[in-house]
């Protein structure tokens, strides 16, 4: 039996796209169409109403919700991109030999490997009341009292998820950097630029892919989380998502849906607006 | 090249900087897997009140600590199982995509939506699916797909990135020589890319071993080892949370170990030296 070659690419393609269609494209339907459904004494019924999407605009709480992780994640994503940036600017154009580059890049990446909640909870140690950072002033005398806000506070979620979210950073840029080609640099120093004018006018142009990506994964993972934030946090603050779980706990899939249908509105309008300052296929086939 | 020039000072305050950030990055994970080994009457906190495996051993005590052995045999296998697909699926698509076909854009940019989606968005919609069909969720199915819907679109983008240092000359030559289109995938073209289906297979099985949202509505009766961590972080305020994690933490690495090593292996093998 001869495949004809056109239809080869079909075939193979079947299986993800399938996939994708069955558990990403249906789910996405089913959850639109429920956010106008009714429910009546913990039963959804089928109906056409704004209802669900006027209870979340209505509420004050939701306003404080997406304000709170739009603050956390214009945080967490000014401070990822900082780090990784010059994390992946030393790897790539200070670490001469590719072993130790292969080596150093790998260190940065072996954590995202690990679990998340495991890499969270391991700040309860370090930053709580009688943590090591508490241990340490206190016994190096520079504080009488241990700092109650290092943990269960806005301090513990950012660094949380700075220590969770900046190895997307890491590898985004660290790709962007390594196609760089050094001949580049070289010309450019050759032409009179300063380090500092090398950075701004070769470097930062150049891996703008790198950091459109790692923007999005940063972004869309901080507005998506669901645990961080309640338990760093200690219950003070909430996330978009924990709000959304609240409401499926109390079989109100109804009201669950539409928040969802919000929130992914929310993070497609940032990835829009982050694509729109970088053509992010353009650059990746171009 | 500039192997002999003198390094700029610009040199070591990057290197303390990246040190610094490795130390970030390790520093708060050493700190649970020193605290695990506590003593049976020590702390979430140091000081260290003696060192046991008494933690370790409380895992397996069902009504201390939930369902530990039950959630951490589900994970693995479902981590397997996904990672079979993962590489598979992506592998094949990743070859279609080497040419433009009707739909790949189409295709692509719902792989790049299906990865930036909001976990517990997918996990509600996968349920709400399973409840309309009147089909119980379970790991097996539900969970799978849900978590296919994270490993997949990373499995895509790792085979962009292989296959686009992968020249099809390769394959050619195989023709020419008269090989069929299953030689040459089976004798060329796999065993070229067989160190990206090991880094494909490593996200696979991490992926959805650490996975959450995603999970949370679609596991059915039984949970995954991260559900189960989770319960126990508001339930459990004993060092073997950290003893759990400890565990979760050893399987991550000898999966990293495995997929790593057995690649360093294969380069070494073909005489890939590394220049400079």
């Amino acid at each position: 039996m001869k495949v004809p070659s056109s239809v080869v690419p079909y075939i193979q393609v079947a299986p993800l796209a399938l996939i994708l269609l069955v558990f990403f494209g249906i789910p996405l339907v089913t959850v639109i169409v429920v956010s106008f459904f009714d429910y009546v004494n913990f039963q959804t019924v089928p109906a056409f109403l704004l209802y669900n999407y006027e209870e979340v605009f209505s509420s004050n709480l939701t306003v404080t919700l997406y304000l709170t992780m739009l603050k956390f994640s214009v945080i967490v994503w000014l401070i990822t991109l900082f780090i990784g940036f010059w994390v992946s600017y030393f790897l790539v154009f200070h670490v001469q030999s590719l072993l130790w580059k292969i080596f150093f890049f790998l260190v940065c990446t072996v954590p995202f490997w690990t679990s998340n909640i495991i890499r969270m909870i391991s700040w309860i140690p370090v930053l709580g009341r009688n943590g090591l950072v508490n241990q340490t002033l206190m016994n190096l005398g520079l504080i009488d009292e241990p700092y109650d806000f290092l943990l269960f506070s806005d301090f513990s979620v950012i660094v949380a998820y700075v220590h969770l979210f900046t190895l997307f950073m890491v590898v985004t840029l660290f790709n962007a950097m390594a196609r760089i080609d050094p001949a580049i640099l070289e010309a450019a120093v050759d032409a009179g630029a300063s380090r500092w004018q090398v950075i701004t006018q070769v470097v930062i142009p150049l891996s703008k892919t790198g950091i459109a990506l790692g923007s999005i994964f940063v972004v869309t993972l901080v507005m998506g989380d669901f645990f961080v934030v309640k338990i760093m946090s200690g219950g003070q603050s909430s996330s978009a998502v924990y709000a959304m779980w609240n409401e499926i706990s109390m079989l109100q899939y109804p009201s669950a849906a539409a928040s969802a249908v919000i929130l992914l509105m929310v993070v497609v309008l940032m990835v829009v607006a982050i694509l729109r300052i970088v053509d992010v296929r353009k650059e990746l086939s171009g | 090249m500039a192997q002999h020039r003198k390094r700029p000072w610009t040199f070591y305050a990057l290197a303390s900087f990246f040190t610094l950030f490795v130390l970030f990055l390790y520093g708060p994970m050493l700190a649970i897997y020193i605290l695990s080994f506590q003593g049976p009457t020590g702390g979430l906190t140091f000081p260290m009140n003696g060192v046991s495996l008494y933690w370790f051993t409380a895992l397996f005590e069902q009504q201390r600590t939930g369902d530990f052995a039950g959630s951490f045999t589900r994970s693995i296998l479902l981590a397997l199982l996904v990672m079979i697909c993962t590489v598979t699926f992506s592998v094949m698509a990743g070859l279609a995509f080497r040419r433009r076909f009707f739909g790949s854009t189409a295709i692509f940019y719902m792989a790049v939506a299906s990865l930036v989606m909001p976990g517990l968005f997918l996990s509600l919609g996968i349920g709400l699916i399973f409840r309309v069909i009147d089909v119980p969720t379970n790991w097996y199915a539900s969970a799978l797909g849900a978590q296919l819907t994270w490993t997949l679109p990373f499995g895509l983008l790792i085979m962009f990135a292989v296959l686009s240092r992968f020249s099809r000359s390769y394959e050619e030559a195989a023709r020419d020589l008269g090989a069929s289109n299953r030689q040459t995938l089976q004798y060329v073209v796999l065993p070229i890319l067989f160190p990206g289906l090991i880094a494909v297979a490593l996200f696979g099985f991490t992926l959805s071993y650490d996975e959450f949202p995603r999970t949370l509505l679609t596991v059915g009766p039984g949970n995954t080892l991260p559900l189960e961590i989770y319960a126990m972080t508001t339930t459990v305020t004993s060092p073997a949370l950290y003893a759990l994690g400890t565990v979760t933490t050893v399987v991550s690495f000898v999966a990293i170990i495995l997929s790593l090593g057995s690649i360093a292996i294969i380069q070494w093998r073909r005489g890939v030296r590394f220049r400079k």
